[in-house]
């Protein structure tokens, strides 16, 4: 399902572009500038009332509305789809705040805004990632005390990190966490990358694009810049895996990718597909078939007419 | 004969003061400390001695006064002068701190085996197997059921928690550790497994122990050396069995005439 | 022949505070000496200060005055003065006691409190092993109690525990209170045996000896604490 939007739509008047005024905006963008600087390190920032309730990503839209410029084409994704009621509307609040052409190709993005997922499609240089974050703090559920992981922070005292994969290792005879798996960043900050998947981790590693994290009711930004080393943390003897699926999609045989389960009846059937809809329909045009394109529901393929 | 003492003292302390406004908290204490010695401070309460034990493991800072801590490799260092990093490492690595309420030396939601391990994992150690091989050595040597090392504290006895606290400050090899009245509260039966296995491991492991206590016989078995403190200062101070026999102070005869023999 | 423990000036008094700060005179101007091989026996009636004398040398007790010079290897070490850790090595190394009073470690079984001492002594673990059930085994311990805590013991039992932790080790000093205070005519024999061997061996014996018997075979000379008793005004 693509929508492209021209960029011949104003904004609606009585807003600022994109919605924060200038002021508002010169103070992200220096918190994000400080992020920048210290790769991984959690900025606190006087994160704005928006038009949606905390949880809904107020935090990356905060941080989209300070970098989006006119020229910007933007592409929001919630789980890896474009047609999501998050992604929906964080996208209709952008084109109607600051008329920005918006789109659903990956290619075309200067600016993704994200929940949960990264795109399968590789980013380059010039784009900016935005990820929506609930809890910054990776050590908040070991660490209650807000001033005791501050210190821990800054004295790099990071031992109660691997408490923690200890403990998962000792209780479920492996790392257990499998979302917002904890990175160390550039060798010195440890960061939870938001809730993506740990099949997501490695892409940020040395990523050409520049990826921003923004945490609205938490109040902090951090950053990654591009071409950043991002280990994800782990055990000699139990090192990091990401999740493999046994089937290619089911939709576009694309292998190697993040596939989400889709219930298809309700006699137990069902099929894995690409949680990226974009990078699955990119293929599908390309002319690569799965093994149930037949059969699947024109809603999860898009198509009002099967190749 | 006597080479086997080492010159250097571990920990020189001299005229450490804290005040509480105008109230002294301890006054005018100094004392050298070799490796491998257990020193004891007895007192009643208010005597100040919680206050000094507070003072030496640099959670409280002095109003006066000086402590000099000789590290690993052999330079004698002025505690006042290390950075917040250093002197959280040092509380991590060469010395250990066994608190009086184990709730506060434990992390209680976490399985014996990770809060012993964490002091490892703290100095970068991230072999799981290796981790856990120590964890379990360590239980074995504190007498915790070594099939216990993925319970949670929660679910120890006091004495257990207290044994689970000296394995988790120990793994380190300390070659200072802190005490503050470790058997308090316990089961008498309890407190008397728990410091033949104090008095075990400190011989064993040659470590140089400070004592807080409040118990007499604690003190006769556990240490060399022994200073009554008073309102706040020492009274006497000295070789233990000289001080326990052949009492100075009026207020040392006091306290040892005051303990019941068993 | 150099003494190795020397008594020179040693005056102690005790002052108890809790009784309106009355002043107990146990001694003054104590001057003797003992050298290896010499057994020297504190004489003089019970209270008289020979206990007091015993603990002086070995530092449990402090002195008012004068020094108590103890060789050590080729220097003279004064245990009025000297710091903790100081005698407490010249304990492991140098001076051993029995007293009359078992006063042990709870809870730790006859042999291995022997042995301890041992390698306290500075004993290789296997030897003190050995030697600690080669003493237990001359003094009539039975094995059977070799491995129970001796609090529970009889006093003659207790005191051959006793005896046997103190003379287990090879340490040049000997202080001995009252070895032989509950022992019967078999075990005494044992001790004076015992005593021989140490002498000939050279080590120097500060004892005292409440049996007449004991007292005669094994005296080098003996000296009467009544001479040091306190000149009251």
């Amino acid at each position: 399902m693509s929508t492209h939007v021209s960029a011949t739509a104003s904004p609606e008047a009585g807003y600022n572009f994109a919605y924060l005024d200038e002021q508002t905006k010169r103070m992200i963008r220096r918190a994000i500038l400080k992020a920048i600087a210290i790769p991984g390190y959690q900025v606190p920032f006087a994160s704005r009332e928006m038009p949606m309730p905390y949880g809904w990503g107020t935090g990356g839209v905060q941080v989209t509305a300070s970098i989006l410029g006119r020229d910007d084409v933007l592409k929001v994704i919630d789980q890896g789809s474009d047609d999501t009621t998050n992604a929906v509307s964080i996208r209709k609040f952008f084109e109607r705040t600051a008329g920005v052409r918006t789109t659903t190709h990956t290619r075309e993005a200067t600016v993704v805004q994200t929940r949960h997922r990264i795109p399968e499609e590789t980013l380059r240089e010039g784009q900016v990632i935005v990820y929506q974050v609930p809890i910054p703090e990776p050590l908040r559920f070991l660490e209650p005390r807000e001033t005791e992981t501050r210190k821990l922070h800054a004295l790099a005292e990071y031992g109660l990190m691997h408490v923690k994969l200890y403990e998962d290792i000792a209780r479920h005879g492996h790392i257990a966490t499998t979302y917002a798996y904890p990175v160390e960043v550039a060798g010195r900050y440890i960061m939870d990358p938001s809730p993506t998947p740990k099949f997501d981790n490695p892409k940020m590693h040395l990523m050409a694009a520049l990826q921003l994290f923004g945490a609205g009711r938490e109040k902090r930004i951090y950053a990654i810049p591009p071409y950043t080393e991002v280990r994800s943390l782990d055990f000699e003897d139990h090192p990091f895996r990401i999740q493999t699926f046994k089937e290619p999609c089911a939709l576009c045989a694309a292998t190697g990718v993040y596939l989400d389960e889709v219930i298809m009846d309700d006699r137990g059937g069902r099929m894995f597909v690409c949680s990226d809809s974009d990078f699955c329909e990119e293929r599908r045009s390309a002319g690569h078939r799965g093994s149930m394109l037949a059969d699947a529901p024109a809603a999860l393929t898009g198509d009002s007419t099967h190749a | 004969m006597l080479n086997d003492l080492p010159d250097a003292p571990l920990l020189s302390v001299r005229d450490l003061t804290r005040y509480y406004g105008e109230r002294i908290g301890c006054a005018d204490v100094s004392f050298d400390l070799y490796e491998g010695e257990v020193l004891a401070v007895v007192g009643e309460s208010g005597s100040g001695k919680s206050t000094l034990l507070s003072l030496l493991a640099t959670e409280l800072e002095a109003s006066a006064g000086s402590i000099r801590y000789r590290m690993r490799d052999g330079i004698a260092c002025d505690l006042a002068t290390l950075t917040e990093a250093e002197r959280r490492l040092l509380l991590r690595t060469d010395w250990g701190f066994v608190r009086q309420d184990s709730t506060q030396g434990l992390r209680m939601s976490v399985s014996a085996g990770g809060n012993i391990g964490e002091r490892l994992m703290a100095v970068g150690a991230r072999h799981y197997g290796n981790i856990r091989g120590t964890s379990l050595d360590w239980l074995g040597r504190v007498e915790i059921d070594r099939g216990r090392i993925d319970d949670i504290p929660k679910a120890f006895s006091g004495g257990m928690r207290q044994r689970l606290q000296i394995a988790r400050n120990l793994v380190t090899h300390p070659r200072l550790v802190f005490m503050d009245e470790p058997t308090s509260g316990l089961d008498v039966s309890v407190q008397a497994r728990l410091l033949d296995l104090i008095r075990g491991l400190v011989s064993e492991l040659g470590l140089a122990v400070i004592i807080v206590t409040h118990d007499l016989s604690v003190a006769r078995l556990l240490s060399h050396r022994i200073m009554v403190m008073k309102g706040g200062r020492v009274i006497e101070a000295g070789l233990t069995d000289r001080v326990l026999d052949d009492p100075h102070q009026p207020y040392t005869q006091l306290l040892v005439s005051s303990v019941l023999a068993a | 022949m150099q003494p190795l423990v020397q008594l020179d000036g040693v005056s102690k008094a005790f002052t108890l505070h809790l009784h309106e700060g009355v002043r107990l005179d146990v001694v003054s101007d104590v001057n003797f000496s003992a050298a290896p091989g010499e057994c020297i026996v504190l004489g003089g009636p019970s209270g008289a200060g020979k206990s007091s004398l015993l603990k002086i040398v070995y530092g449990n007790y402090s002195c008012d005055a004068g020094h108590i010079w103890i060789r050590d290897g080729g220097e003279k070490i004064d245990v009025a003065t000297a710091e903790p850790r100081r005698i407490l090595a010249m304990r492991r190394h140098i001076m051993g006691y029995v007293s009359q009073f078992l006063r042990v470690i709870p809870r730790v079984g006859a042999l291995e409190i022997v042995a301890a001492a041992g390698r306290e002594g500075g004993l290789d673990s296997q030897v003190a092993q050995d030697r600690a059930q080669e003493y237990l085994s001359l003094l009539n311990v039975p094995e059977r109690l070799w491995t129970l805590p001796p609090a529970t013991f009889s006093g003659g039992e207790q005191q051959r525990v006793n005896i046997a932790r103190g003379l287990i080790a090879d340490r040049p000093v000997l202080l001995l209170d009252e070895p032989t205070a509950s022992l019967d005519a078999r075990n005494r024999a044992v001790v004076v045996d015992l005593i021989e061997r140490k002498k000939k061996a050279g080590v120097a014996i500060i004892g005292i000896f409440h049996d007449e018997d004991v007292r005669d075979k094994v005296a080098t000379h003996v000296v009467d604490v009544t001479h040091f008793a306190a000149k009251t005004a």
